[in-house]
């Protein structure tokens, strides 16, 4: 199934038109930044943390085969089943045939960005079976026939309004409804039916612990842990990145998960899940789908250590300011503009775009991933294969040049500054800063940080 | 064959090889583990009750919850009615259960599926109730995992707080899909 793609700048275009709910849109997920800072700076040795997730991530990457095959031999010997997918195609049919072996009918699914990825749902429902989405914001997303928007926040472009409207028509609530008590109340009763009468249980993976074969899940609402303990089967489907070496690393990923993504201190369950429970039956589908590939790029190998915290999302100003669905991605913001050029370099080659380069991304991630590098790397890259549309190279390589030269951005800012106070209103023009679009610029200083520390500071 | 191939590739591709950092020893000072839990445990929803040893846990937990019907006390009830009432798990009230350790950062309780009975009892149940020796608070996840880390059960989950989602706006919601409370009482020897 080809459908054209929308290009990033486009999408952002019609996202913008409604300047409300933008501005709602921004400031919602900037507030989940905001708590995030806060939890974060609880914890003294954050620093640390992030240096650890990194550098145990990095060695697990630098040994991944010899890990892989750790982990498949301690799965097997747990009992678990354990299939490999080369590519989407491939991780789909495994599944499709584990159901089918059951002759399964009722599906749930709780969250798992690779699923997404892979597009697993519309692949299973040309085959007649329906899968039920059980994280609430999926659900949402679901019976609202698009995908999720953020990694971790599936319809956080939706509002409280829209929910009940969706919900009136698809599970019968008053209509009018927006009360979100009252809403994840009657989702839980309609979602309580289908955990109770499932066949078979999909999960995602957070964490896959080579020494012992087992997977950890990390949700909220506790939706993985019923729909795997409640159905005879449960199928967890993992991309090859998800493998840590052993157990005690896990201490410091589920320090760093939740609070670097909600601004939790940890999620509400952190399930380990190692052996099936007598009678019942466990399969681990471990996915490449580009990620070797990715490995051996030397300039982007390193994304292959994002945890999906969602963070990159929250403090992206484009991100916030176009909406998930503008990235024509699964995993949408900085850190899938990264991803999706390594899956697609024509389809995706306008993502890497898609970003002020302002570094916010790279500041904020816990597996200290140099995300804006990675994102100005692919531009090279894209222009050089010839998959970058002419207009989007002047402007931006004009951007990018000022950016790499303190000279010229010192001149720049010089020049900006004198410019803005004359004509501020030339700053918003849309033709001419792409950037201006939907964004009010500052009211530009009297003097540069640089002059002022020249004039103050350079001299003590 | 899709396994080989994934190898091989993850075999030409990998980067030179990193080495593993050790995690240190993150201290956590020890007079303030009580405190921290309960305020970690009251952040995510949760509360912690204090009691001291001996004290019965059954007519606190009827105290907490005058209108249930069905509660499965796996701490100080009886055992009959216990297996009678997970006959039928999605009609249960009220589960108490022992945990094994209690963390301080996080008001996290590390069970494994012995201590849950049934792995979907503390998920299924409309309120959960768990019980925790005070003297097992640790500082925080490395202790923690240093103390349960090398136990490999079958299942083990780390629980804090009652289930919950922030699907809708960003709104809280307690009781998304699992319990809808969840009572810490924590043991005083
Ligand atoms: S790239 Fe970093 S910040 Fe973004 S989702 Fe991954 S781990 Fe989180």
């Amino acid at each position: 199934m080809e459908t054209k793609t929308i290009p990033h700048a486009e999408a952002a275009t019609k996202f913008l038109a409604n300047p409300a709910r933008v501005q709602w849109h921004d400031e919602t997920l900037w507030f989940v930044r905001y708590k995030r800072d806060k939890i974060v700076n609880e914890i003294p040795e954050w620093e640390q943390l992030r240096n650890l997730a990194s550098q145990i991530k990095e060695h697990t990457l630098s040994q991944l085969d010899q890990y892989l095959e750790q982990f498949e031999a301690a799965a097997q010997a747990n009992g678990v089943i354990v299939h490999w997918a080369a590519d989407a195609a491939d991780h789909n049919r495994i599944v499709h045939s584990i159901l089918q072996q059951h002759n399964a009918r009722k599906i749930v699914k709780s969250k798992s960005m690779l699923t997404e990825e892979c597009h697993l749902n519309p692949y299973l429902e040309a085959q007649g079976i329906e899968v039920v989405d059980t994280d609430l914001g999926e659900r949402i997303v679901q019976l609202n026939k698009e995908m999720p928007s953020h990694i971790v926040l599936p319809a956080i472009h939706i509002k409280k309004e829209e929910v009940g409207e969706i919900f009136h028509q698809h599970l019968g609530t008053e209509k009018g409804a927006s009360d979100p008590l009252y809403l994840a109340l009657a989702a839980r009763e309609h979602l309580r039916q289908k955990f109770l009468a499932a066949d078979i249980a999909i999960t995602g993976v957070n964490f896959a612990v080579a020494e012992t074969g087992a997977i950890v899940v990390c949700t909220n609402e506790g939706n993985a842990d019923l729909g795997a303990h409640l159905a005879k089967v449960h199928i967890a489907c993992m991309g090859i990145e998800k493998l840590i070496p052993r157990t005690e690393h896990l201490s410091v990923f589920l320090r760093m998960l939740a609070r670097n993504a909600t601004g939790q201190n940890i999620t509400a369950y952190s399930s380990h899940f190692r052996k099936p429970a007598p009678g019942q039956e466990m399969h681990i589908v471990i996915v490449d789908n580009g990620r070797t590939t990715q490995l051996g790029r030397e300039a982007f190998r390193n994304s292959l250590k994002c945890i999906r915290c969602g963070a990159c999302l929250n403090t992206c100003p484009v991100y916030r300011r176009s909406g998930g669905h503008s990235y024509h991605n699964a995993t949408a913001g900085p850190i899938g503009a990264i991803l999706a050029p390594n899956l697609d370099m024509r389809k995706n080659a306008d993502l890497p775009f898609a970003s002020t380069l302002c570094g916010s991304c790279t500041d904020v991630c816990p597996v200290k991933i140099d995300i804006h590098n990675q994102l100005y790397q692919w531009r090279q890259v894209l222009t050089q294969e010839g998959y970058v549309p002419a207009a989007k190279t002047a402007s931006m390589k004009a951007m990018a040049s000022v950016l790499s030269s303190p000279a010229r951005y010192s001149f720049a800012g010089k020049w900006a500054r004198k410019f803005l106070r004359w004509f501020p209103s030339l700053a918003l023009n849309k033709r001419l800063n792409p950037w201006a679009k939907q964004r009010d610029l500052p009211t530009p200083p009297k003097e540069s940080f640089r002059e002022w520390y020249q004039k103050n500071g350079g001299n003590q | 064959m899709s396994r080989d191939k994934i190898l091989a590739a993850a075999r030409q591709n990998k980067p030179a090889p990193v080495p593993l950092p050790e995690i240190p020893a993150f201290a956590w000072p020890a007079e303030d583990l009580l405190a921290s839990f309960s305020a970690a445990l009251e952040k995510s929803g949760g509360k912690a009750n204090l009691v001291k040893a001996g004290t019965p846990i059954a007519p606190a937990v009827k105290a907490l919850y005058p209108e249930a019907q069905r509660i499965v006390n796996y701490v100080d009830g009886d055992t009959a009615v216990n297996e009678q009432l997970v006959q039928d798990p999605a009609a249960i009230d009220v589960v108490v259960l022992k945990g094994q350790l209690g963390v301080a950062e996080n008001a996290a309780i590390w069970l494994t599926d012995w201590d849950c009975a049934n792995r979907v009892l503390p998920f299924l149940t409309q309120h959960l109730v768990l019980v925790i020796d005070k003297d097992t608070l640790v500082g925080n996840m490395h202790h923690a995992y240093a103390v349960m880390g090398q136990q490999n059960p079958a299942y083990g989950v780390f629980i804090a707080g009652p289930s919950k989602t922030a699907d809708i706006e960003q709104s809280l919601v307690i009781g998304a899909h699992g319990p809808r409370s969840m009572q810490v009482f924590l043991i005083e020897r």
